[in-house]
């Protein structure tokens, strides 16, 4: 069974091309990442211009790399949220006239589900299993008791992991997007600046990332203001260990309480370095079983689109020609 | 020839399913529900009542702008997808044009607007050819309304300008004020898009051989994303 997904919520037009849920045929992503550089972020109305001038191709290309038609394809999967709103309306637009053009049936995915589920192409989903979701817009701790069932056991109140590396990359102007400098920095430096860990109420699986990253703004000014000077790979270190520490805390505590057979770390983050280090290590000390993507994986792709649509296609959820794109779509809707 | 053409550049949403003699079936809509949840829905209404199937079509026509940044992407993703999975050439037309053929016949110039905020305009000089098509005289662009009519004005001199567009009202004193007894308003009848009018125009082009490749087709928006501007305008200084 093959499925073709879409995926366009942010800034990468994507199609791909899955065999039976776990096997990747094709994943083509045009990525907008240079065009929005200039603009020290991701500008809405500039991402829905690429996505439509490049969806038609970008689907045809994932077509012919697997080498199937649509006679092979039963059905179409595309993301129609969480994201920005124009974005996911171009993809959502192309998934309809297509399935309504060729007879093929429609699935709707989640944008979240879709990074959970990219881990289904690296190793197949053991339940119950945690699942650590990092990325730009999100930061969620997800139990899943079998497929298609998510829960959120915790989200961040404020800013996403994502969102607080950007921030402080810009604080030490660092080129955007941040994340991957921060990551890059950190290890050549060392975590001897002190700042704070955010552990909110002792039974929260929530996240609070705005605290650390007004603490890293205030170590910044208030070294300027001393005439002293912060190595900025020592700050960098010093902050992704608050990060990566209180994720990893949370994220065991819950494997641990939900007798999770798995933990997958799912979104843009999942790329970062320092992060998959530390879990790995911790796991493995903890006996936990880790599934972390490859980085190819883990930033937005139409492949985890594929792989979360084929487990609706299997439980014969479809979508109808009025589905819309919806910007603030909840994973447990 | 049988050809499906859509609009969703404005509040109206249009269909149309038609060949080179008649009008198979057309349903136009002005109640500014969401494009996105009503535009496939509409397509496949249309062409069920048209007996038509997907595969019976040998070409698509869509409004390409301007209009509503989404509006315009809605329908052109939408059609240039639809095309292309059909493997049936496509074409874009321009969202005034459209509107202006609606006054097809008419002597005088005519000048179909959009608000475009801003006391802006989107909009262009037309003229009626053989009461058959409607040929741009001064090219779609957004203007100041003000600097437009000195323009438009300029153009024709003192033959009668007819002025067509939804968004009408919200110009219409200026307009009168300017312009006078030179300014006609047609019957409000004539002020929506209709997706017939695009079916026909785009069917004009097919017989040249004039379709796009569909992974061609974008939208014609008339001015860059305001990032952009901003953008450029910092790099000038
Ligand atoms: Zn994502």
């Amino acid at each position: 069974m093959y499925i073709l997904g879409i995926e366009t919520s942010c800034d990468e037009t994507s199609a791909a091309i899955i065999q039976d849920g776990t096997k990747i045929l094709s994943n083509v992503i045009a990525s907008q990442a240079e065009i929005h550089k200039r603009f020290g972020g991701v500008v809405p109305e500039v991402a829905s211009r690429c996505h439509v001038e490049s969806i038609t191709l970008t689907i045809e290309e994932a077509l012919q790399e697997a080498d199937k038609t649509w006679d092979d394809i039963s059905a179409i999967a595309v993301t129609y949220g969480p994201g920005l709103v124009g974005a996911l309306l171009v993809g959502v637009a192309a998934a309809k006239a297509i399935s309504f053009a060729k007879g093929i049936p429609l699935i709707g995915v989640h944008h979240i589900a879709g990074h959970i589920y990219a881990n289904r192409l690296v190793e197949e989903m053991e339940f119950p299993l945690i699942s650590l979701v990092v990325s730009g817009g999100h930061t969620e701790l997800v139990y899943m008791k079998e497929h298609g069932h998510f829960e959120i056991l915790g989200e961040t109140r404020d800013d996403a992991a994502g969102e607080a590396y950007d921030k402080v990359a810009r604080s030490l102007s660092l080129p955007y997007p941040g994340g991957p400098h921060i990551d890059r920095l950190a290890h050549e430096g060392e975590a001897q600046i002190k700042l704070p860990r955010s552990w909110l109420e002792p039974d929260s699986y929530d996240f609070s990332f705005s605290g650390l990253k007004s603490a890293v703004l205030n170590t910044l000014h208030n070294a300027t203001q001393r005439g002293e000077e912060i190595k900025p790979a020592d700050l960098a270190a010093s902050f992704q260990e608050s990060v990566v520490e209180v994720l990893i805390e949370k994220t065991i505590r819950a494997a641990k309480q939900y007798k999770a057979k798995q933990v997958l770390v799912a979104g843009g983050v999942a790329a970062n370095k320092g992060l998959r280090t530390a879990l790995e290590i911790r796991c493995e000390k903890e006996g936990i079983k880790l599934i972390v993507p490859p980085l190819i994986l883990c930033t937005d792709n139409a492949a985890m689109i594929g792989a979360a649509g084929t487990i609706l296609y299997e439980k014969g959820i479809f979508a109808s020609l009025d589905l819309n794109g919806m910007p603030g779509l909840l994973l447990t809707e | 020839m049988r050809v499906l053409a859509i609009d969703t550049s404005n509040l109206v949403l249009s269909v149309a399913v038609m060949d080179e003699t008649r009008v198979l079936g057309e349903w136009t809509s002005n109640q500014n529900k969401n494009h996105s949840i009503t535009l496939m829905d509409g397509i496949s209404m249309v062409l069920n009542q048209c007996k038509v199937e997907p595969e019976e079509l040998d070409g698509i026509a869509v409004a390409k702008g301007p209009g509503s940044y989404t509006g315009v992407r809605i329908g052109v993703a939408t059609a240039k997808s639809m095309a292309w999975a059909l493997q049936v050439p496509v074409v874009g037309l321009s969202s005034l044009q459209a509107v202006a053929m609606n006054a097809l016949g008419y002597s005088g110039g005519i000048v179909p607007l959009f608000d475009a905020r801003r006391g802006q305009v989107y909009t262009g000089l037309y003229r009626s050819e053989q009461v058959v098509t409607v040929k741009n005289e001064l090219p779609d662009r957004i203007m100041l309304l003000t600097d437009w009519l000195m323009e438009v004005k300029e153009a024709v001199g003192d033959e009668s300008l007819l002025f067509m567009g939804e968004d009408l009202h919200i110009h219409q004193a200026v307009i009168q004020e300017t312009l006078g007894n030179q300014a006609i308003f047609p019957a409000p009848t004539l002020y929506h898009p209709r997706a017939a009018q695009i079916g026909w125009l785009a069917l004009q082009e097919f017989k040249q051989g004039k379709g796009t490749d569909a992974h061609e087709l974008v939208p014609d928006y008339l001015q860059v994303a305001e990032a952009e501007a901003k953008w450029l305008a910092k790099q000038e200084k």
